[in-house]
């Protein structure tokens, strides 16, 4: 192989089809950044629900005084089925990792504290705020165990688990993040048939070199190969400044204002993106590879 | 060297065939004419040689291999022993005539120190000893042909077709041609050169083949152009 003529091919390539290149080298960037950016919006969601489901619990509301629910019809939960439900929890380990009771003071508390500066808060009262016993389930998926056990018990006005509310959240989360795979999928074929079109006017453009290339009895690889890499040089570029923009998203959004604006919750670490940017980098390379192979195939058969 | 046994060749969307039920035997070391009007078959029976096209019916063989058995990744191989000069040349014109002929030897992989040994030397054999930094554009026709014959037979093939060499040159310059073809014959390589010609073969008085609407209607050896007529 001599690698001087290969690489005096390819660079004579890049510059002869420059505005081709600058096109390829763009659409691969966009592409590919989208791309990066679907898989680090799947890594936020993913690491927001290792970090909340950790956090939720089920809450078992019980019976007061004002209670409306059906199973509280007989008035406020007795000492007896307090002490029962306690005891049914504790038989419910291991799902059940963790029990707390809540008070109507604590819970006054806490509801002050929520809607601090409310009319809400300024006019509730101790004596509205319900009884609860918080549980931390070991798997927060099993929470129909829980549900089942104590929804509609005599004294239990409610079961609710938080998790419902926030796998709202992260519904519209993975919508966000289809979307933007969506797009990226679609930029991705846009980038590949660029690339399969550019190199089929490479290939006219330089058929007079390839037909004597043939002629001669020069091998498939050696008329293929300053193509492919003509094609892999302008992706690689191209992926460089896709890898770029996420290191850019990470250092300028996520850790410059999404960090300091929310800081309930917790942003993907430098180590997903580290992660994330030889993906992008390799899928880009190998996608404007084998656009190029299947392209040149058609074009410069022997 | 090169044999056709039965060779019928139909292109697509065409009913007649380009090569009608040809056989044809070319020795090694043999110069031989291919004559016929244009749309005869001459072009399609060098492209059969250099398995440019294959054949619809019948064997082809070039240098003791059966083509239709030759897989394609073999195909290369087989061109590398044919050498083909053509009547428009077919030279880059961004390289010099050094730069064409080692161009030929770069692409199949030749080191740097067998091309700057064996260049000079087809180009002092085709006469060209000194214009080696010219460009196409600064050559005679002839001139321009004499680099073609180089590139094609610096890597010593063992078949050199020609289609049409002379076709663009006057006579005076078409001789001298005909000449460095002839040498080149002389050192065992097998010439098979189309062409339309009459002055040269008749002058030249070797093997004739004629095609007529696809058939082989005359083999003759030491013919002239118009015999059959």
């Amino acid at each position: 192989m001599r690698a001087k003529f290969v690489l005096g091919e390819v660079g004579t390539g890049l510059r002869r089809n420059l505005t081709m290149t600058i096109a390829v080298i763009i659409t691969v960037a966009v592409s590919l950044g989208l791309f990066g950016g679907g898989l680090l919006v799947r890594a936020q969601v993913d690491q927001m629900k290792d970090y909340w489901y950790d956090k939720v619990e089920v809450s078992i509301f019980l019976c007061g005084k004002v209670s409306e629910a059906q199973s509280c019809t007989a008035g406020a939960i007795t000492k007896a089925q307090k002490a029962q439900i306690k005891e049914d929890l504790e038989s419910l380990k291991p799902v059940v990792e963790q029990v707390y009771f809540e008070s109507q003071a604590e819970a006054y508390e806490r509801f002050q504290q929520q809607f601090k500066g409310s009319p809400l808060a300024e006019n509730a009262t101790v004596d509205q705020m319900p009884e609860s016993f918080r549980v931390k389930l070991s798997d927060p998926t099993k929470y129909a165990v829980v549900a089942s056990a104590f929804q509609g018990r005599p004294g239990v006005e409610d079961v609710r688990d938080q998790r419902q509310a926030l796998d709202r959240l992260f519904k519209a989360l993975g919508g966000l993040q289809a979307m933007a795979l969506a797009i990226a999928i679609a930029m991705l074929i846009v980038t590949m048939l660029l690339i399969a079109n550019t190199m089929r006017v490479a290939a006219f453009s330089r058929r007079r070199e390839t037909s004597i290339m043939r002629l001669v009895g020069a091998s498939n690889l050696y008329i293929q190969l300053p193509f492919l890499l003509e094609a892999a040089t302008a992706a690689a570029i191209g992926a460089a400044f896709a890898v770029l923009s996420l290191v850019a998203v990470k250092k300028f959004l996520i850790d410059g204002v999404l960090a300091e604006t929310f800081k309930f919750t917790s942003f993907v670490g430098w180590d997903t993106v580290w992660t994330i940017a030889p993906i992008v980098f390799l899928t880009g390379i190998v996608m404007a590879s084998v656009a190029a192979f299947l392209t040149l195939r058609k074009y410069l058969r022997v | 060297m090169i044999r056709f046994e039965h060779v019928t060749k139909v292109y697509r969307d065409q009913s007649r065939p380009a090569l009608d039920d040809a056989s044809v035997d070319i020795d090694k070391g043999e110069f031989v004419f291919l004559v016929g009007a244009s749309g005869s078959g001459k072009s399609t029976f060098l492209r059969l040689v250099l398995k440019e096209e294959s054949p619809t019916s019948g064997r082809v063989w070039v240098a003791g291999k059966n083509l239709g058995q030759l897989s394609n990744w073999k195909v290369p191989t087989l061109r590398r022993q044919i050498g083909t000069v053509f009547q428009d040349f077919r030279l880059l014109p961004n390289k010099t005539v050094h730069g064409n002929v080692a161009f030929a030897l770069e692409v199949i992989g030749k080191p740097d120190a067998f091309i700057r040994k064996v260049v000079p030397e087809v180009l002092d054999l085709v006469g060209l000893d000194g214009k080696e930094e010219r460009y196409p554009d600064q050559l005679s026709g002839g001139e321009q042909q004499r680099v073609a014959i180089a590139r094609a037979f610096v890597n010593r093939p063992m078949i050199l077709i020609a289609d049409e060499p002379t076709g663009n040159l006057d006579p005076e310059t078409s001789v001298g041609i005909m000449k460095l073809l002839d040498r080149i014959n002389r050192t065992g390589t097998t010439v098979v050169m189309a062409t339309h010609d009459v002055a040269i073969v008749d002058q030249m008085r070797k093997r004739v083949i004629e095609l007529e609407q696809g058939l082989v209607v005359r083999d003759q050896s030491r013919g002239v152009y118009g015999y059959a007529r």
